[in-house]
């Protein structure tokens, strides 16, 4: 290997799916030890980019170079056996195997089940990741699970370590611990390309960054010598509408949690231990915490999906845990889950369909159950026009829309019903920058017309924009809130869990 | 390389056409089957598709095509409203038996009897021992989770064997002279399910199931439940976000489609079949089950669909006489148009790529 | 009714016969199962097994070629339902009965010119030594090749998905297609071998029934078998051992029904045949009834689509 030859050269990439341009000419050099952040929008194209770096996905026209010669992998293996490895952002872990089980199946030559345990404790001490070979994945934490992940890349000896946007499931402390052992690798010689959208973390990490917007590359440069203004005005390629908020005084307490405690409907989920909130009229609670510690079941026992909880759960007074969804929607409780597809809205049903969905107790969109197609439609219509849904209009099939475009009409399907409470999941996960601008503005306005708003998310600085209090979920229990201006990164941490259990953990660089 | 696509919606084009499509490829596959066995192929299609319709005996075949499609349709539109919400009732064939029996049964009991009330009162009967029947598998699925599907089909088994038991024993003709079967219900005219337009083959069975037809139109286009249906069999969490209670879904869907197969079995027994014998089933059940998907889970759908069923039956039988077709060659060719028809399905949900495709 | 008629040393060597064609169609499914598949199929892949295995068995005087022809049938079946869910990405419920009435038709069509002809006889291998023990000798050593083929599959299948790499991959690919599929494996090749395992053990399972059980062809012989197949799976919450002590119980009810009716017992034949039936759905309600075990047995990607979208 020559000194000043790069380790990853990418020239002219370009993949085309019906409709879109996912990458349109895309160049840029990787160099050995190098930390490259890729950054960009939702749907610039960074996954497709590396889905082809990784063989997953095949380009339609460019060249790849990996040391000198020509790289054009043509399926996951042929990317790892010359070095290539690749942790997900959705884990591709399999919760019923244990932790070696998962880690043999990313191996081409995975050793005796026995030497592998045994390969698993010593690199996971060796950079800090504790682990323990024997334990079933569906029992880790998201962190833990993430840990599974490099470790599997680990034993590769891996050249280029490709990393999908990996801190959005970790506390602010396990942040700090995995750039740790990022900069470690680094040292040793491991180039990262680095995936995100999160401008602090890649100046603070990354040593270049190539920028994409809409398919193609826009700059190119070193991160370490631009603000984070100027990065995210090249990501996003105008001047970001912030928030603002009139900051009314808050009312009467709309609705109360006092000592839930459920435990999970499916196996691998999260038993919810004595959660106690209340919030207030026009106030926005916000509701931090890592994946998969309770949000969903968080949400499912608000929004009715789960019932049985009695008097745990009291809207304006009234006990409401053994009323079913539609009953709390007539008392004005709505709530937005995460996953649009398949649960905020059926995929393969038309927006107006969708607007029925949640809409027909408050909007009389029925009548002793024979539907009002045409009111049905005229609700539809008021969304797409009220929220700037892009679409054609109400007959098109709600997983036609992308990401931004289906939030901004599942929220609007919402807010637009005059809820008293919305509790909502991850309201811009997945979502353009200008779509999530206008999402947190729907939601902030909503609380200042008197509404008592909970928000759950893992986006701190979007929790930070727009709470009125902060409260943290950890494996199922809830922190008290506490107001939100003021709060310094590591007190959320803490309240998150800190590191959880990866205080003892150490690491020399 | 061929490769599939995701429509972003199903095209409709295709969701309309692909149905005919699977019966022009089964008349091609099934030809083939009947050129393999020696029978002109050509000879064969025409005999089945079309002379009931329009040959010389047309006036003795046309009325014998509602008789075998009232059943089917019955029978279908009650299990399309579960197969679009994901519950799988297979057993309608047992429900059907089941219903014929308690129906029948219960005419029997009183015989001889001349009150105007006994049939409505039979199919009353009849439509309650189809429902009691689905109820095994549905208060099973939502006591205790257990898998709706091979419960349904194994009470069929169950259903076959109280069918010949009852056949034998309980209801054998006292004035049969020993021989299995029941009184014969032509002979017995309170409770004899007749023709209501002599020569037309209409009879109670098959107004029920052009009644439930119109009923299911609506329920599916117009009305919250229908909507729940759908929906439920789309998404189940966005059903339960929704406001569904999947098991209130569960008792109702396999209700409707247990009502009607018990009614199907009824009309059955007491007209076309005429009596209770260890086998008066003709499998309608099963064939039921094929009308649903070629018909598209679509209640006009299956009302075409289910005469175009019924078609094969009458032609199957007519080529049998005619050209000695083994009757299982329709079985085989009905099984057949199901399997094209889920492979052709294909066509409505992806669009056909050929060129050069993504690594599998 | 006299119930010294029932020679108890007989019954219990018949249960072995009368469980090994459910318990090599189980096995199968299960194997298919693991992969995530869902095939419903299984009686319509035995009964063509049966009548093709018997049909060359009887033109080649060969029990062994039946048997091989047997394979072939069900796998070739088995492989037009993974065409269709695998490749077309049809719904698996509706094809596993699509598969089931076509099977059930074309066997007959095929049985046709069969009916009450014998098949050649497929010889008992009495284990030396072994099958002269006292009592144990004649339960479990003195039986046809086939029976001890079907415990030697069912072992090897436990040791396949416990302790090797194919076995991992195959759990892993139902347990999670889509991560199987980001790490390279081929989702649709695997599940379609699977598939073929499984259609050639059903039809192996309708050979025996066909060539050594019954042994003749008649239409329709499997009565149920493959649906009994599919609901010990469930009972075994997809575990090779317990596959077998669930063929060898529904084995031991339908050979205890059979002797009860030929000692006469006072109850009517068709109340003792419908036994197994009821009692194979009280097994199922008292296995889904448990739903923690059910639920993590279960692979998570059961009867679910794979479509390489992105």
């Amino acid at each position: 290997m020559t000194g000043d030859q790069p380790l990853l050269k990418l020239e002219g990439l370009t993949k085309a799916y019906p409709g879109v341009i996912a990458n349109d000419h895309v160049s840029f050099e990787v160099q050995p030890g190098e930390v490259h952040a890729l950054l960009g929008e939702n749907g610039a194209g960074k996954s497709t980019l590396v889905k082809m770096i990784y063989g997953l996905v095949r380009p339609d026209a460019g060249q790849m170079h990996l040391n000198g010669e020509r790289f054009e992998p043509h399926e996951p293996r042929a990317a790892r056996a010359l070095g290539v490895a690749m942790v997900f952002q959705h884990f591709s872990l399999f919760e019923a195997l244990n932790v070696a089980e998962n880690i043999a199946l990313g191996m081409e030559n995975p050793p005796a089940q026995r030497d592998l345990a045994a390969r698993i404790t010593e690199v996971s001490e060796t950079y800090g990741l504790p682990l323990d070979p024997a334990r079933l994945v569906g029992d880790l934490s998201a962190g833990e699970r993430q840990r599974v992940e490099i470790i599997r890349c680990l034993l590769q000896d891996p050249k280029l370590l490709i990393m999908d946007e990996p801190t959005s499931v970790l506390t602010p402390q396990e942040v700090e611990i995995l750039f740790e052992t990022l900069r470690k690798l680094s040292a040793e010689g491991t180039a990262i390309l680095y995936i995100s959208h999160k401008l602090e973390e890649i100046r603070s990490l990354c040593e270049g960054a190539t920028i994409l917007r809409l398919g193609k590359v826009v700059a190119t440069c070193n991160p370490r010598e631009k603000s984070a203004r100027e990065l995210a005005e090249l990501m996003v390629g105008q001047t970001l509408h912030q928030p603002e908020r009139s900051r009314a005084e808050l009312g009467e307490v709309m609705l109360e949690v006092n000592g839930l405690t459920l435990p999970p409907a499916t196996p691998f989920g999260t038993t919810l231990h004595d959660i106690n909130l209340s919030v207030r009229s026009g106030e926005v609670l916000g509701i931090g915490g890592v994946a998969g510690n309770g949000q969903d079941e968080l949400l499912a026992a608000l929004s009715g999906e789960v019932t049985g909880t009695g008097q745990a759960i009291r809207m304006k007074g009234q006990p409401v845990g053994d009323l079913g969804p539609n009953e709390r929607r007539a008392l004005g409780l709505l709530a937005a889950p995460e996953e649009r597809l398949g649960h905020a809205a059926a995929p393969d049903m038309s927006l107006t369909e969708n607007a029925l969905l949640t809409g027909w107790v408050r909007e009389g969109l029925s009548n002793r159950g024979f539907l009002n197609w045409p009111k049905t439609r005229q609700f539809a219509e008021r969304i797409i026009a009220e929220f700037d849904v892009r679409t054609p209009g109400p007959q098109n099939a709600a997983r036609a829309l992308s990401g931004g475009n289906l939030q901004k009409f599942v929220i609007g399907r919402e807010i637009l019903q005059r809820p008293d409470v919305l509790v909502i999941n991850q309201p811009t996960w997945g979502v353009d920058a200008s779509a999530a601008a206008a999402i947190r503005q729907a939601l902030l306005d909503l609380a200042a017309s008197g509404a008592a708003v909970i928000c759950i998310s893992q986006d701190l600085d979007e929790l930070m924009e727009i709470s009125d209090n902060f409260a943290a979920l950890n494996a199922g229990r809830l922190t008290p809130a506490r107001p939100a201006s003021g709060l310094t990164v590591d007190e959320i941490g803490l309240m998150m869990g800190g590191a959880h259990d990866m205080e003892v953990a150490h690491v020399d660089v | 390389m061929i490769r599939l696509e995701k429509r972003p919606a199903p095209s409709r084009l295709w969701t309309a056409t692909t149905p005919l499509l699977a019966v022009l490829l089964t008349m091609i596959a099934g030809g083939l089957m009947f050129a393999m066995l020696g029978k002109p192929p050509f000879e064969a299609i025409r005999t089945i598709f079309w002379d009931p319709l329009f040959g010389e005996f047309a006036y003795y075949f046309r009325p014998q095509l509602l008789v075998k499609a009232g059943p089917l349709i019955l029978i279908a539109i009650g299990l399309s409203l579960g197969f679009r919400a994901g519950i799988w009732n297979i057993g309608a064939e047992g429900q059907y038996i089941i219903g014929a029996l308690v129906g029948g049964g219960l005419g029997l009991a009183v015989y001889p009897s001349d009150s105007i009330f006994l049939f409505p009162l039979m199919v009353i009967a009849g439509a309650l021992g189809g429902f009691l029947w689905a109820m095994i598998p549905a208060l099973l699925r939502t006591a205790f989770r257990t898998n709706e599907i091979l419960v349904s089909l194994l009470l069929v088994y169950v259903a076959e064997n109280l069918m010949a038991s009852m056949a034998l024993g309980l209801l054998r003709n006292p004035d049969g002279a020993g021989f299995p079967g029941s009184r014969n219900f032509q002979d017995y005219p309170a409770a004899f399910n007749e023709e209501l337009i002599a020569g037309a083959g209409v009879h109670w069975g098959v107004v029920a199931a052009i009644i439930a037809v119109i009923f299911a139109y609506i329920l599916l286009q117009r009305h919250m439940l229908g909507f729940q249906i759908k929906l439920t069999g789309q998404s189940p969490r966005a059903a339960v976000f929704g406001g569904v209670s999947p098991n209130r879904l569960i008792i109702f869907c396999l209700g409707v489609s247990g009502t009607l197969a018990g009614l199907a079995g009824l009309f059955e027994v007491t007209g076309p079949a005429g009596q209770i014998t260890t086998d008066f089933n003709q499998g309608y059940g099963f064939t039921a089950i094929i009308v649903a998907f070629l018909g598209r889970l679509h209640p006009v759908g299956i009302l075409l669909a289910g005469l175009l069923m019924a078609l094969t039956y009458i032609g199957g039988d007519a080529a049998q006489l005619n050209l000695g077709l083994p009757s299982a060659a329709i079985q085989a060719f009905q099984g057949m148009l199901l399997f094209f028809l889920l492979g052709v399905d294909v066509l409505s949900n992806f669009r056909i790529r050929i060129g050069k495709g993504e690594v599998a | 009714m006299d119930l010294s008629a029932i020679n108890w040393l007989l019954l219990l060597a018949s249960l072995m016969v009368a469980s090994t064609p459910i318990l090599l169609a189980a096995i199968g499914e299960l194997v298919v199962e693991k992969a995530g598949v869902l095939n419903l199929g299984v009686e319509g892949m035995m009964i063509t097994g049966a009548i093709s295995g018997f049909a060359i068995a009887v033109e080649t005087q060969s029990p062994l070629l039946g048997f091989v022809a047997a394979a072939i049938g069900g796998a070739v079946l088995a492989l037009l339902f993974g065409f269709l869910t695998q490749v077309l990405l049809s719904n698996q419920v509706a094809t596993g009965l699509a598969l089931t009435l076509f099977g059930l038709g074309l066997s007959s069509l095929l049985g046709q010119s069969y009916i009450g002809i014998k098949p050649p006889l497929t010889g008992m291998i009495d284990i030396p030594f072994l099958a002269d023990l006292p009592i144990l000798g004649t339960i479990f050593f003195r039986h046809d090749l086939m029976v001890y083929i079907s415990l030697l599959i069912v072992v090897a299948v436990w040791f396949l998905l416990k302790y090797t790499r194919i076995g991992l991959i195959l759990r892993a690919v139902g347990e999670n297609h889509d991560a199987a599929h980001a790490l390279g494996y081929k989702v649709v090749r695997i599940r379609l071998m699977a598939i073929a395992f499984g259609g050639a053990c059903a039809g192996l399972g309708g050979a025996y029934l066909s060539l050594i059980r019954v042994p003749q062809w008649t239409e329709g012989m499997t009565a149920g078998a493959g649906w009994i197949a599919l609901a010990i799976v469930v009972f075994a919450s997809w575990k090779p051992g317990r596959v077998i002590l669930g063929a060898y119980l529904f084995g031991g009810v339908t050979v205890l029904q059979l002797n009860l009716q030929a000692a006469g017992l006072a109850i009517p034949v068709e109340y003792l045949s419908m036994s197994p039936y009821l009692i194979t759905i009280l097994v199922l309600v008292i296995m889904s009834a448990d739903r923690s075990r059910t639920a993590l047995n279960a692979p998570a990607c059961l009867g679910r689509s794979f479509h390489a979208s992105s």
